[in-house]
Order: structure tokens, then C-alpha cells, then sequence
């Protein structure tokens, strides 16, 4: 018995040694009922992210559909110029252009939230910093060395890493060196609405899930009780 | 009563051909033990889930492009451009980690109860080429979505043939049919996927049903029933399968189902061990992910594989972990069949193999540390150990009577009775009265419950009894 205190008293330990993250991770508040939300994220997808990346697996209509937003509107205020409401949100840049410029091609975002998570996305958009040695003067804490430089400088300012020391450890703090075009507040918000809109299109179909599955249980929780009653009627008589 | 047109033209078939004898035989006169438990529900969850998995499959390939170019862009139009396809998909995915989960109880249930033993051991022979094909189809489907995991995921296990000595590099080059998983590999998996071990699925669970009506059911109390029979040739203590067994797994299915469409609709990723989150990024033979993990289900293996320092010695690990589980009704000496009757030493025996299960299946989600290793042989060489040294431990095994006939088993009304009855008494014990009953308030709360108090002796001796119980079931 002592053997088996032991290997249970190791086996929980181990749960601890094998998981380490680098960085924290900032939450996001991810609500897909916000359908303005929805819009202003789409609007801000469109503006800063279609330029080089695409969300293929996207039409305009399943958006205007789904966020309730008139067609007429949506090709107005979110579409950008020319594009059809049956378009799917293809990216205006070529693929060779992209690799020059960049060294890679600028992956497709329809699964991103679903492959990064929404959390991820959030502190990963917010954690720019200046770097000089980088070919675009800028890093990333989040994902470091990444390609891509940053779209949303001219809204959040210029942030620039200090390293400190608590008594826990070592860790980097981002401090904002020179305040952009909005508040702090109202760029947490600009990325929120982002990320929210990125949630969204990972998956367009969450919502109507998890509103069906309301139904889909109740009818089995129905089914459960007549199915008991049947067994218990069929059995009584077996001893 | 005069025939009508109806029965007439269904008598005319029935002369022809033996539905009814069919029937009978496996159905209606089937006689199955009558004190099945809980255990005993996932035989017929596995074949809902086989049904399940082929329709949501043949839907699925209506829409799915077995291509390299075209595969993954294929799925996402799944999931968001045709009908209802997403609940399809979603099925389809989350029907394949309940296949497993069913599986496993399922086998865990034979080990519990002794169902691979004399004269079964056809059945449970079956039963293992048919989980060897299952993990087979799951493999080769995994691969279809093309994304980085099922990509990455089916190059590492390819390449595992190639550790063979000799032909070991030709025959993963054959199986690939190009030098890394390429477009062909796709096309191959999904022949295979979506027809031919199918087949030999459907077949197996032929056979596997065939030798288990031929032998009749085991029970938890691992006795033949067929050995007391009544007058008529019926045995004392079997009940027709259907309707009894019909209606009772249909209690099953209610339940199981609630399950399934709680995952199916809130948490179709499950965390990302259903659907993995790398597996969102299409494949890219460029860029290997820096932790590449199979799907939950294979992961005790691939921590066997991964756990012994050797390739070659790697991969004979872990075929020997799932081929010594074929050798079952032979290694176990004992001639006593269900856990209930059985020695001290099979409990633990078992209990440590599903500790060192579960664990090597956590361990092989999570990457290689040191000291993950360590804890991943430690766990292999249990998991070796139970199989290996059975035939050494079951022998001396110091056995409990077998009674001749089933023990009632008391039902789930009556259990909650009988607690019932207990509760006021238990309430007592763990309890002590306050010393002075207040005497403002509401009336309500100067019942006999509100004027008491935790009373620690009385809960120490309740824990203790509960304690020595279990350890009592142990031995």
C-alpha cells in the first residue's frame, strides 16, 4: 500500500514538472452575441489585416447574415471597394510580392483563433516593442522574431522593453514610450474587437452550436425518462 | 382470421429466407445473464458508435477532397458552406475519441470480470484484431485533414517502420509511396480509410458477435450460466436479450448520448484532445511543430515507444504493448474469473495497470523532459510487468468461493434506499448537539439539523469505517 501512496504522490508531482509557459498570457474578453462588436472588429480587420493577410474560408454574406448587417451596408461601411458580397475576404497582395517583402507568406486567418486561441492573439497584437536590430525595428514578446511587422503602431504608440526583477524572478515589462493615436483603453478595445471578430470567423457556425444544443439535450433528457420507465416496466418481474 | 395481402407477401419471404430464425437465434432466445452492470453497456455503445461513424463517414466523403491541395481548404468548406455539415464533422470527430473511450471500458471490462478467459478466448482474440483495426482506421483518418498535426503525426509514425533492419527504409518508402507524406500517402489512407478496413471492421464485429453467442455472455460474477437450466433448456438465470437487454441498453444509449452531444455541441475540441489546435494550420512539409503529439487515444503507446532509449527497440516496445494484450487468456493462470472472487494481489495488480495506463497516456500528450522519462519507464515496466509476470502472481492467487448461482445485485432504487435509511443515523454520528439551543430566530431552523455541529471524533470514525471497507474490497 505504502508503494501505491508513493507512486500516486509522484504521479501528481509530475503534473507540475512537464508544463512551463514563457510569457503570460493577457485574457481577452471574447463575446460573439456582441454584434457590434463583431462589426467594428471586421471594419478593423478589413482596414489593417486584409492588406496582407486573408480570411479564404469567409464570405461577406455568411458576416452580413449571420451579424445581422444589411448587404447594401456591409459592401459600404466593411467590404473593401469592388468586392462582391458573395466574395470570400481574399487579400489584395500576391503571393511573390508577400515573400519578398517579408521572407514568408503571410498565412490565411480563418483558424487562427482556433489554432493560437483568443488569449494568445490578444497579448500577442499588444506586445510590440521597439528593436532595433529587427529588420522592421520591431519585436515581439509574445511570439519573438516574428515576421510580421506592426500594423496598429500608429493607434498604440511606440512601447519599448525594460527588464525587471521582483523576487520571484526576472521578467520583461513593455512600457508605452510614445502614446499613438488612442488611449490605452480604447486600444485594448480596438484589439478585443478584433480578436472577437478572428473568434468568430474561426468557427461562424459557434453561436447557432451551442443555441441547438440547448433542444438537443432536453430531448434526450426526455428521452432518458420514458426509456427508464420502459426498463423498469420490462424488468419488474426479473429477480 | 383470414391473411391478408400483407402478411401473405411477408410469409412468402419468411419461407425464403430465416429473418426470423435470425432473430431468434441472437435476439429473442438469445438468453444473457441477468445481473449485467454498468460495464456491460459499452459492447452495444461500440456498435452504435460503428453505425455512427460510417453514416456521418458517408456523408462526409460526399464533400471531402482527397487531395493535397485540396483537402484541408475541403474540410473548412465542410464546416462552413455545406448543410448541417459541421454537425456531420463534428460527429464524426468526436465519435472517434468516444469509439476509444468505449473500447477501452469495454476491454477493461473483460480484464474486471475475466471475459477473456476459457471458454471465451476466440472472442477476446477477435476483439483485438478488431481494437488493432480500430487504432488502423483511426491512424489512416487522421491524416485526411491535412493539417499540421495529422501531417506531422503520420510522417513520425511512418517513419518508424524505417527502424526495421534492412527493408526498413523501403517498406516505409513503400507504405508512403513517396519520400515524405505526400499526396499519394493521401490517397492510399483514404482507400483504406473509407473502404477497406471498413470491411474488415464490419467483419471482425461479425465474427467477434458469432463466437459470443455461441459461447454465451460472461456476467460480473464470472459463472456459466448455462451449466443450471430449467426444465425447458433455458438457464435459471438468463433473461432473453431482447426485450430485456433492448430496453436496458437503451437506458444506455439515452445516457451516452447525453455525453456525446454535450461534447459535440459546447467542447468539439475538447481542449484540444479531440481536435487538435495545431491541426488548424494546414499541413507544411517545411515547418516542423516543436511538439508533435498523436491524438489522446495512442498516446499510452507512443509514451511506451518513446520511453525506451532505442528506435528499433522503441517500436518493438510498442507493438509488444498492445500484442502482449492478445496473450491475455494465457498468462492469467487463474481459474476464477471475475475480480469479485478474486485474490488481493490481481486488485492490485490491476489497479497499478490502469495507474501506469492513465499515466503513460498523460505522459505522451506532453513533451520529453528528463524527468518525464524517467516517470515514462518507470510506468512502462509496470504496464510490462502486469502482463508479464501474471503468470507468476495469478498462480498462488488466494481466491474467494465462487457461488453457484448469480448474486442479486441490488438495484439502484434500492441502494439509494437504503442510504436513505442510513442518513439520519450517519447524521447522528458525525454530528454532536449544541450545547445551548438558541432560542431567537425563525422557528424553521431550530429543527433537530440546525442545533447540531460538526462533531471531528464522530467524522474520523466514519472516514475510518469507510476506509477499512475499502480496503476490505481490495483484498
Amino acid at each position: 500500500m505504502k508503494n501505491l501512496i508513493a507512486l500516486l504522490l509522484l504521479l501528481t508531482l509530475s503534473f507540475g514538472v512537464v508544463a512551463s509557459e514563457a510569457v503570460e498570457l493577457q485574457e481577452a474578453d471574447v463575446d460573439l452575441s456582441d454584434n457590434d462588436s463583431l462589426q467594428r472588429g471586421a471594419q478593423h480587420f478589413v482596414t489593417y489585416c486584409l492588406g496582407c493577410h486573408s480570411a479564404k474560408h469567409m464570405r461577406y454574406l455568411r458576416f452580413a447574415l449571420d451579424v445581422g448587417v444589411d448587404q447594401k451596408k456591409m459592401l459600404k461601411d466593411i467590404a473593401p471597394e469592388g468586392a462582391s458580397i458573395y466574395d470570400q475576404l481574399h487579400s489584395a497582395m500576391n503571393k511573390h510580392d508577400a515573400e519578398k517583402w517579408f521572407g514568408v507568406q503571410p498565412p490565411d486567418l480563418s483558424l487562427i483563433a482556433r489554432s493560437r486561441g483568443a488569449d494568445w492573439l490578444y497579448s500577442y497584437l499588444k506586445s510590440y516593442y521597439t528593436d532595433t536590430s529587427r529588420p522592421f525595428s520591431v519585436n515581439n514578446l509574445v511570439f519573438p522574431d516574428t515576421a510580421m511587422p506592426n500594423p496598429l503602431w500608429q493607434l498604440q504608440g511606440e512601447q519599448h522593453a525594460e527588464p525587471r526583477k521582483t523576487i520571484y524572478g526576472e521578467y520583461t515589462k513593455l512600457v508605452l514610450e510614445e502614446p499613438g493615436a488612442l488611449s490605452e483603453r480604447e486600444f485594448d478595445l480596438f484589439v478585443n474587437d478584433l480578436v472577437n471578430f478572428l473568434v468568430y470567423v474561426g468557427e461562424p457556425v459557434q453561436l447557432e452550436r451551442e443555441r441547438l444544443g440547448k433542444y438537443v439535450i432536453f430531448f434526450l433528457l426526455m428521452f432518458l425518462v420514458i426509456a427508464y420507465l420502459l426498463k423498469k416496466e420490462y424488468w419488474k418481474d426479473v429477480h | 382470421m383470414k391473411p391478408t395481402r400483407l402478411t401473405e407477401c411477408g410469409n412468402w419471404v419468411l419461407d425464403r429466407f430465416p429473418v426470423t430464425k435470425f432473430w431468434n437465434d441472437h435476439m429473442a432466445h438469445y438468453y444473457a445473464p441477468k445481473n449485467f452492470n454498468f460495464w456491460y453497456f459499452f459492447g452495444s455503445l461500440a456498435l452504435l458508435l460503428l453505425v455512427n461513424q460510417i453514416l456521418t463517414g458517408i456523408l462526409l466523403t460526399m464533400n471531402y477532397k482527397p487531395d493535397a491541395k485540396l483537402a484541408f481548404d475541403s474540410v473548412e468548406y465542410i464546416m462552413r458552406d455545406v448543410p448541417w455539415g459541421w454537425l456531420v464533422r463534428y460527429m464524426h470527430s468526436t465519435g472517434a475519441s468516444a469509439f476509444f473511450i468505449v473500447i477501452y471500458l469495454h476491454m477493461f471490462r473483460a480484464l474486471l470480470y475475466g471475459s477473456f478467459k476459457h471458454p471465451r478466448e476466440l472472442i477476446w482474440i477477435f476483439g483485438m484484431l478488431l481494437f488493432v483495426a480500430l487504432m488502423a482506421e483511426a491512424f489512416m483518418g487522421y491524416l485526411l485533414p491535412w493539417g499540421q498535426m495529422s501531417f506531422w503525426g503520420a510522417q513520425v509514425i511512418i517513419s518508424l517502420f524505417s527502424a526495421i533492419p534492412i527493408v526498413g527504409d523501403d517498406l516505409s518508402l513503400w507504405i508512403r509511396g513517396d519520400y515524405v507524406i505526400a499526396d499519394a500517402t493521401l490517397n492510399r489512407f483514404f482507400a483504406f480509410h473509407v473502404i477497406a478496413v471498413p470491411l474488415v471492421l464490419v467483419m471482425l464485429v461479425f465474427m467477434h458477435l458469432v463466437a459470443l453467442h455461441e459461447v454465451g455472455s460472461n456476467n460480473p460474477d464470472g459463472i456459466e450460466i448455462k451449466d443450471s437450466k430449467d426444465p425447458w433448456g433455458h438457464p435459471v438465470d438468463g433473461i432473453p436479450f431482447h426485450p430485456y437487454y433492448t430496453v436496458k441498453d437503451l437506458v444506455g444509449v439515452a445516457v451516452f448520448l447525453l455525453f456525446f452531444t454535450t461534447v459535440i455541441f459546447y467542447m468539439p475540441e475538447m481542449g484540444g484532445y479531440f481536435l487538435e489546435h495545431a491541426n488548424f494550420i494546414p499541413a507544411d512539409p517545411m515547418k516542423t511543430p516543436e511538439h508533435i503529439a498523436p491524438v489522446w487515444y495512442f498516446t499510452p503507446f507512443y509514451s511506451i515507444l518513446r520511453a525506451i532509449p532505442d528506435k528499433f527497440a522503441g517500436v518493438i516496445g510498442m507493438g509488444g504493448s498492445i500484442a502482449v494484450l492478445f496473450l491475455m487468456p494465457w498468462l492469467d493462470r487463474c481459474k476464477v474469473k471475475s475480480i469479485r472472487y478474486r485474490g488481493g494481489i490481481f486488485k492490485k495488480a490491476l489497479f497499478l495497470f490502469v495507474i501506469s495506463f492513465v499515466a503513460l497516456g498523460y505522459l505522451g500528450t506532453q513533451p520529453v523532459t528528463p524527468v518525464a522519462t524517467t516517470l515514462a519507464r518507470l510506468f512502462t515496466t509496470i504496464y510490462f510487468g502486469f502482463f508479464l509476470l501474471m503468470p507468476i502472481y495469478t498462480r498462488w492467487e488466494k481466491t474467494k468461493p465462487v457461488p453457484k448461482s448469480l448474486t442479486r445485485l441490488h438495484s439502484l432504487e434500492e441502494t439509494l434506499h437504503s442510504l436513505e435509511e442510513q442518513l439520519p443515523a450517519l447524521i447522528e454520528e458525525i454530528t454532536e448537539l449544541k450545547p445551548v439551543a438558541s432560542e431567537i430566530g425563525h422557528p424553521a431552523f431550530k429543527s433537530s439539523f440546525f442545533n447540531r455541529r460538526p462533531n471531528p471524533g464522530g467524522m474520523i470514525n466514519v472516514i475510518s469505517r469507510l476506509a477499512k471497507k475499502a480496503k476490505g474490497s481490495l483484498d
